[in-house]
């Protein structure tokens, strides 16, 4: 793990654009197109602007949770750091570090991502929603309030990213069967073994929306 | 001490329901009827703290961010077993943004340079403007070893002309598995310690020899469980900031208490100076327990720079340094006679921590049936590999996994079904009643012959049962506050780990005064609160809850006062009710408690209670009390038997912890311990590699656990039991959700496909090699 990090923290920015020069000069672009669309929600590409940045910080804008912010981050940066660090949203955990458990999962574009395998600067103008944002004001998501009542938290860490995979779910398919929730939620590990409740909770959710 | 005499419910409703008197302290609360007859007690309540974490606005430690807020790192050796040369900082001191580097043996022993015993074993930390440069600069310290031949193998540790992992013996104790008497670390040769020959209420009796002569039949089986790890999401870690009047200290751990004792004997601080807060914490499993190495180091990197610090693990070190369950390379002979009665049991084991001690297979064996004969040689096999640590239930978990296939063994010997043998041999009321409701529940009327099912896709079912003790704390001490504005606030030390602690409390306390939960206040994970309990071994709530309810009994009497003196009448004549104070001879006379409580001449009154012994006299000197929380699980699994592929299909699991308190939240739990189990089964193993002492599946990816695809359907059933000792009669339930499981996947899969498997995991790999035996 150690050794994943510091390869892409060394070389982040450029090999991330180099990999993209690759794609475009191999002449595959539509590979990017089929990327974007399939479900390998760990790899989001963008188009590629050419323009190489780094080793030094950079300023960039990103769309989060519907407010547009400022942040000063180092191309290494990954969008969970730049979360969690730079703007103080601690709700998305990181876990694993290498997209194994989606504690970290948030929307970009209005799907889930692994936000530690996604990179600060890929974001672009692309939007973020993060747990914080899922509710509306004080009026919790149906999810949030399914997940009190059904108890579907017990240390509660693995909990922001299980219900963004849950309520993507919830957004795309109004009618889950419970085989359709295990497989939206099918990358979350939750260690304290919560899983049943989490189910419960999803399918009296989707109820509830109808 | 003053005392008075009451009549307690007592027994399991259903079954043999009645009622005892005992002699308790007269300043205790009288009794609370079984739970059907109360308001939010033994009811699903929603966890106080849910909100929080369903919008991730809960602030873990690994979430806390001060102003001017360092990043540590810490490094770690990459060989196993090694003398430390030299050490050299220099260029990692120099690196732009990195504030203090700290060698970790300089804390103990500045002359000597240490010694590594184990891959990962920490050898410096590093302070930084951001967890990049941190871990840039842990790449730059040089370290020079002269490495040494190790040994990482349980069975190769136990060579003759091994490596030795000590070459002088070792006294300490560590944190480790077994629970029970354990031996003191001096015993033993090479890499040899102990053995361990007993546990409390347990240990050697009888004749074994003279047991054996008398039984009609014989298993004797060796059985095999893996090293594994707690993989908690949130990883071990603390942030620290030193400032000169005391240290304040954010720590992920089930102890708040245990690590500010740490912290202040390690710094020679007063207790005062040492304040350690858990809001919220992200999995623990026994690993918590302790400050570790990356406490001190923080602090140390706090007092040197001056700023705060945070420390958090990485799932790799996580993995390498800070616990796991031993194995267990476990011998079991036991006889019976042909009606079942059990004429003897020896039991001799061996497991190993790693460099640390504590792998014994616990009580299961000693206690779990009668039988008048019994011996247990359980030894610790020293290794260059991370230390283990308590994993719920230590010991009883790779203990249950043999006996209970031995049982069942016995049983097919016999031509015994074997619930019925267990009738026969297990003494406990409450398994009884959990086998009977439990096999009801499960179908087990429906179960076939082992290997009768037929086809190349076979189904299976088993069975296992455990013994956990009722654990408490003494040192247990809860504040009740009342407001006079009308709030009410509880407050102690002890953390809520994800078990729901908070939210218990909060139900005591409004059960006590008549209120709602959302009522409450609780204030807890902060040792500027009377101390509680550890979250371990399951005592929280048999430890936390007695207190709570005294405190708030206690501080309502005190309301009373001041309410009769204003109505010129007997403080005894008053009562609480649905947010009332009530007079019970006219209820016309009431008020709203809240109107109560202006009243109050000062701004609050308060009672701080703590846990007292047990009723009925069981308590033991040493802050136990007897008891027994018993557990059967139900499986069932399907095998496939061309591809190997195991699939457990739905675990009822009936339980009990006496008095349940919150149901929502023992379900939680419940559910959490047979998955862990069926993790443990089938699927979880530390790997490693003998040539390089590494430990190669150090992640999430390689290191399997169950996901959402491979979790069975699981109904529990939870038994009400009514022993009669203490204010609340509850206990936690952790622990025994854990133990049996394994065991009972073992026995389904025997039941599905006719050949026993001996190890865990019991991988497709496993199943195809013993079927592949078996035709042989």
């Amino acid at each position: 793990m150690k050794n994943d990090k510091d390869k892409s923290s060394k070389n982040a920015g450029k090999g991330n654009l180099s990999r993209r020069g690759f794609l475009r000069g191999a002449g595959l672009t539509t590979a990017g197109t089929v990327m974007l669309n399939s479900s390998v929600l760990a790899f989001e590409s963008q188009p590629a602007t050419g323009k190489a940045f780094g080793p030094d910080a950079v300023t960039i804008e990103m769309k989060v949770n519907g407010e547009l912010k400022s942040l000063i981050v180092e191309p290494r940066t990954t969008l969970a750091t730049a979360l969690r660090d730079h703007l103080g949203l601690t709700g998305t955990k990181v876990v694993c570090d290498r997209g194994a458990c989606s504690a970290c999962t948030v929307w970009l574009d209005g799907r889930p991502v692994n936000s530690c395998m996604t990179l600060a600067l890929d974001v672009g103008s692309r939007p973020v929603e993060t747990i914080e944002g899922l509710a509306e004001g004080n009026e919790l998501h149906p999810l949030q309030e399914a997940f009190i009542e059904h108890d579907a938290s017990q240390c509660g860490y693995c909990t922001p990213g299980m219900i963004m995979s849950a309520a993507h779910l919830l957004k795309t398919n109004p009618n889950p069967t419970l085989q359709d929730v295990k497989k939206a939620t099918r990358g979350n590990l939750c260690r304290c073994g919560t899983y049943p409740h989490v189910f419960k909770a999803t399918l009296a959710a989707a109820k509830k929306m109808k | 001490m003053d005392t008075k005499k009451e009549k307690f419910p007592h027994g399991i409703p259903g079954y043999n329901l009645g009622e005892i008197e005992r002699e308790i302290p007269a300043e205790d609360p009288p009794a609370w009827p079984i739970n059907d007859e109360l308001r939010v007690i033994g009811k699903r309540v929603p966890r106080l703290d849910a909100r929080a974490k369903v919008t991730g606005e809960a602030k873990y430690t690994s979430d806390i961010q001060l102003p001017g807020m360092l990043y540590a790192k810490m490094l770690r050796a990459n060989v196993a077993h090694a003398k430390i040369l030299a050490i050299d900082t220099t260029l990692a001191e120099k690196l732009p943004g990195v504030h203090a580097v700290h060698l970790m043996h300089e804390m103990d022993d500045k002359d000597h340079l240490p010694m590594v015993k184990f891959v990962g074993q920490p050898i410096a930390g590093v302070a930084a403007e951001s967890l990049d440069i941190a871990k840039e600069a842990i790449k730059l310290i040089k370290v020079k070893y002269d490495e040494k031949p190790f040994v990482i193998d349980l069975e190769d540790a136990l060579d003759a002309n091994a490596p030795l992992v000590y070459d002088e013996p070792i006294a300490e104790q560590r944190d480790g598995g077994d629970v029970g008497v354990v031996h003191d670390g001096s015993k033993g040769k090479g890499n040899l310690r102990g053995p361990s020959t007993s546990s409390f209420w347990g240990g050697p009796r009888g004749d074994v020899e003279k047991g054996f002569a008398e039984a009609d039949v014989v298993v004797e089986r060796t059985y095999r469980t893996q090293v594994h790890t707690h993989v908690p999401l949130e990883t071990h870690g603390v942030v620290i900031d030193w400032k000169p009047e005391g240290m304040t200290v954010y720590a992920s751990t089930q102890s708040t208490k245990g690590v500010r004792d740490e912290l202040a004997t390690y710094f020679d601080l007063p207790k005062s100076q040492v304040r350690v807060i858990c809001q919220f914490m992200g999995g623990g499993f026994g690993a918590k327990h302790s400050a570790g190495t990356f406490g001190p180091m923080a602090a140390t990197l706090s007092k040197k720079t001056g700023r705060p610090v945070w420390l958090m693990l990485d799932r790799q070190e996580e993995h390498l340094a800070e616990g796991n369950r031993p194995n267990s390379l476990h011998s079991l002979k036991i006889g019976a006679k042909k009606d079942g009665t059990l004429t003897a049991i020896q039991q001799k084991s061996h497991g190993t921590a790693g460099v640390a001690l504590g792998a014994g297979v616990g009580r299961i064996a000693q206690i779990l049936y009668e039988c008048p004969n019994f011996t247990t040689e359980q030894y610790d096999v020293l290794t260059h590999a991370g230390p283990g640590a308590a994993w719920r239930a230590p010991g009883n978990v790779q203990g249950a996994f043999g006996v209970e296939q031995a049982i069942d063994e016995l049983a097919e010997k016999l031509k015994i079904d074997p619930l019925t043998l267990r009738d026969k041999i297990d003494k406990s009321d409450v398994r009884k009643v959990e086998r009977m409701r439990g096999a009801e529940k499960f179908g087990w009327s429906k179960r076939q012959p082992a290997g009768s099912s037929q086809g190349p896709v076979k189904k299976g079912m088993g069975m296992a049962q455990s013994t956990w003790p009722r654990f408490v704390h003494l040192d247990s001490s809860v504040e009740v506050k009342l407001y006079k504005d009308g709030a009410v606030e509880v407050r102690s030390g002890v953390q809520d780990i994800g078990t729901g602690t908070k939210t218990i409390l909060a139900q005591v306390v409004a059960e006590e005064l008549g209120l709602e939960v959302s009522d409450v206040t609780v204030r807890i994970g902060d040792t500027v609160f009377p101390d509680g309990p550890a979250s371990g071994g399951s005592v929280v709530t048999g430890s936390i809850t007695p207190p709570t309810r005294n405190a708030a009994y206690q501080v309502k009497l005190k309301l009373f006062d001041l309410v009769a003196k204003e109505w010129k009448t007997e403080a005894n004549k008053l009562t609480v009710k649905d947010g009332m104070v009530v007079h019970m001879d006219d209820s016309s006379r009431k008020m709203t408690f809240k109107d109560a409580l202006k009243s109050l001449r000062t701004g609050h009154i308060s009672v701080l209670a703590s846990r007292g012994d047990d009723y009925g006299g069981f308590q033991q000197s040493w802050g136990l009390a007897y008891g027994d929380l018993g557990s059967v699980q139900f499986a069932e699994v399907t095998v496939d038997t061309q591809t190997g592929l195991i699939k457990v299909d739905r675990i009822v699991a009936a339980h009990s912890c006496a008095r349940p308190l919150n149901i929502g939240q023992l379900e939680s739990q419940i559910n959490g311990g047979v998955i862990q189990g069926v993790s443990y089964a089938l699927y979880e193993a530390r790997v490693m590699d003998k040539g390089t002492g590494h430990f190669i599946n150090a992640n999430v990816d390689q290191y399997k656990m169950p996901y959402a695809m491979e979790i069975p359907e699981i109904e529990s059933i939870l038994v009400e039991e009514y022993p009669a000792q203490s204010s609340t009669d509850a206990y936690g339930i952790a622990e025994p959700a854990n133990i049996a499981t394994a065991a009972a996947i073992a026995n389904a899969v025997y039941n599905a496909i006719g050949v026993r498997i001996f190890e865990i995991p019991i991988t497709p790999a496993s199943i195809l090699n013993a079927l592949n035996k078996d035709y042989e």
